[in-house]
């Protein structure tokens, strides 16, 4: 489903800043990848890249979804391909409505699909629905994007968006971070619910926490730019107890 | 016999100025006032880029005669008023509610005692700390507008629709007397005005309510708003303006009762070639006055727009709250927003403060939106339409706060075709 090969970036402005060097990996339809790795490793960096922010520039490699090159396309187009990041850090945006954006985005994905667009009724339904079993209020919904959101709040946020647009594959980055105990169950089950034999996940963490209600099927080690490691779930039960001196050793 | 005058500063506009005398006979009743509102106009000349308030606005030349383009339709179209037409700068009777207005409250109209006409431009004229000049040039060349009394107490059911059409540089007046406790809402729209003035007195606890739509000029228009608010009266004022080759509205605002209100609101979308001023000079004069001027400034390709805010507070109006924000939106390298605030404060107990902003869009925020599928241009809009909402907000009226979003709506799908 999402092959990249070979990537590298570097910063746009600061072209000495390399940050990507060479990273490969295959996330097949109806898996779970994990990424875990130290700070600073790049790992919000691909998620960016992939999703087309602009101030990265990639000098190498390739990116594909569903065969598709994902590089060459507008952040918009990539969503429409069928690419999601839940953010590591949600953007607020004041003056604009929660539903609103909410809809001006599954119908612009929809139109650049050849759909029709959602009514605002069956909108209304489907995202109060969704909403419910996030525990998002209704009040919450008619806000404006993530402001005056509490950091758990906006990350279940990004889920309803995830359930409500239904993407191909779907890149977690930190959900868990700043969740407490039972929204972290929330968001896993609103991801579980969304797992199914034709759509892939991303999922970037640090903690095993998330991964004991996320079961992945491949976890990766990621630090400097690169995968250093892939494995099953058991790998990051290993960065959990020994932290990854272990595996960083021979990087040098 | 006109003494001959000598090397005038403007003198194709001395010229135009006989002309409309010989041609208006009506107008010889008030000619002298009108002739001393152009020698003052001619003493000060067409304002250029020494004149302190003019730094950041070229004006260049001004003909007097050249006609007036326009684009688009009345975004005020549907609503329901007493709807005054001025097409060259004279009502069409046959398209004007007057009578229906005549008949709801006081309007001024020659047959009879209209002495209070005088109160409004009085309270005008006494504003000097700068001059007007189009103010003066309005006085001077006026060849229609509307003079109405809305007598203590009586709240006007429905807005006073002004709407200036025609390809004449037609000069526009209107006097309002709002009485204690009364209330009116006045919209005004349509390139047919190459100026216009509004000279209003706002009672006690009365208020009056004021819109503006630039939406549909090509060439120029400058608008001139003096309102003097009394013991609790609210004055608010919106005005959304777009695209034209120089739009300049001065607002002087003179809050001299206690507790009176005064909110100066304005939408600035400006594009290719087009220069849009907005110029504010709020004086608070009494206690506990409160006063806001929001205005908004998205600006795409060339386009311009500046914004001069003062907030004089004179000496004892204590427990005054002026506040005033002026921010910028720029689409395009290009744009440019020119912002002077000015706080000029003789009073020790006042909470006075201002800001100023200028950037581009907020590229989080638009990388956001797109990463969730909304294109380029609608992300755009969405973002212009929520920073323009503070200024929108502004505006009592839910409906017309829904004509104003329309328009800006309007102006971004233009921009995205
Ligand atoms: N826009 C930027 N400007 C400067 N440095 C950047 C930028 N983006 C990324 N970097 C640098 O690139 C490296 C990778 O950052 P990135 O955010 O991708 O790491 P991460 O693996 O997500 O870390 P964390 O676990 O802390 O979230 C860091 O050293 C970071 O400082
Ligand atoms: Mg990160």
């Amino acid at each position: 489903m999402l092959t990249i090969k070979n990537l590298h970036c570097q910063l746009e402005d600061e072209p000495e800043t390399r940050i990507l060097k060479g990273l490969d990996l295959t996330v097949e339809a109806g898996k779970v990848h994990a990424i875990m790795g130290p700070n600073g490793s790049g790992k919000s960096t691909l998620s960016y890249v992939l999703s087309g922010r602009d101030g990265y520039e990639v000098t190498d490699g390739s990116a594909t979804l569903q065969g598709a090159d994902l590089l060459e396309m507008e952040p918009e187009e990539r969503a429409a391909a069928g690419l999601f990041l839940a953010f590591q850090y949600p953007v607020e945006i004041p003056g604009v409505g929660n539903m609103t954006f909410l809809r001006e985005a599954l119908n612009s994905q929809r139109k650049a699909r050849g759909e029709e667009p959602v009514s605002a009724g069956d909108f209304l339904k489907l995202v109060r629905e969704k909403a419910k079993t996030l525990d998002i209020s209704p009040e919450m919904l008619k806000r404006a994007v993530n402001v005056g959101f509490s950091g758990g709040e906006k990350k279940r946020n990004e889920i309803l968006q995830m359930a409500v647009l239904e993407p191909k594959l779907c890149i977690l980055d930190e959900t868990d971070s700043g969740l407490d105990v039972d929204a972290m169950k929330l968001v896993a089950e609103g991801v579980n619910a969304l797992r199914s034999p034709d759509r892939g996940f991303l999922v970037i963490t640090h903690y095993q926490r998330l991964l004991d209600h996320i079961q992945p099927d491949v976890v990766h080690i990621m630090a400097q730019g690169r995968i250093i490691q892939t494995g099953g779930p058991e790998l990051a039960l290993k960065v959990e107890n020994e932290g990854y001196a272990d595996l960083l050793k021979d990087l040098a | 016999m006109e003494a001959p005058v000598i090397e005038s500063k403007v003198p194709a506009w001395r010229a135009a100025f006989t002309r409309f005398l010989a041609e208006h006979p009506a107008a010889q009743f008030g000619a002298q006032s009108r002739r001393d509102a152009f020698e003052r106009f001619e003493a000060h000349g067409l304002p250029t880029r020494r004149h302190e308030y003019w730094r950041y606005t070229p004006l260049r030349a001004l003909d007097p005669d050249q006609a007036l383009a326009s684009k688009g339709g009345d975004p005020f179209a549907a609503v329901d008023g007493y709807r005054l037409v001025f097409v060259d700068g004279v009502m069409d009777a046959s398209r004007s509610d007057h009578l229906a207005l005549g008949a709801a409250i006081d309007v001024a109209d020659g047959s009879k005692d209209c002495s209070w006409v005088d109160i409004v431009a009085e309270d005008a004229r006494a504003h000097t700390a700068v001059e007007r000049p189009f103010a003066e040039l309005n006085r001077a060349l006026c060849s229609h507008g509307l003079a109405a009394r809305i007598p203590a107490g009586v709240k006007l059911d429905k807005p006073i629709l002004l709407r200036y059409e025609g390809a004449q540089p037609a000069h526009l007046r209107v006097g309002l007397l709002v009485e204690d406790g009364a209330e009116v809402t006045v919209l005004e729209s349509g390139a047919g005005a190459l100026t216009m003035l509004i000279e209003a007195r706002v009672g006690s606890g009365a208020s009056l309510h004021h819109l503006r739509a630039q939406t549909e000029l090509v060439d120029r228009q400058f608008a001139s708003l003096f309102a003097r608010v009394l013991e609790g009266g609210h004055f608010a004022s919106f005005t959304l303006a777009a695209d034209a080759a120089l739009i300049r509205n001065e607002t002087m605002l003179d809050l001299t009762g206690d507790e009176a209100r005064g909110h100066v609101a304005g939408g600035v979308l400006g594009r290719a070639g087009s220069v849009i001023d907005n110029t504010v000079f709020v004086t608070h004069a009494a206690l506990k006055g409160e006063s806001r001027q929001v205005f908004k400034n998205v600006l795409d390709e060339d386009g311009r727009g500046v914004f001069q805010g003062k907030i004089l507070v004179r000496k004892g109006a204590q427990k005054t709250d002026g506040y005033q924000i002026s921010q910028s939106i720029l689409l395009d390298e290009r744009a440019e927003f020119d912002a002077k605030p000015e706080l000029e404060i003789y009073a020790d107990d006042v909470a006075c403060s201002h800001g100023s902003t200028s950037g581009a869009i907020d590229e989080t925020a638009l990388f956001y939106l797109r990463s969730r599928g909304v294109d380029r241009r609608t992300a755009e809009s969405l973002l212009v339409a929520a920073f323009i909402e503070e200024a929108i907000a502004e505006i009592a009226d839910e409906d017309l706060q829904e004509v104003m979003r329309g328009e800006v709506a309007r102006w971004m799908t233009e921009r995205a075709g």
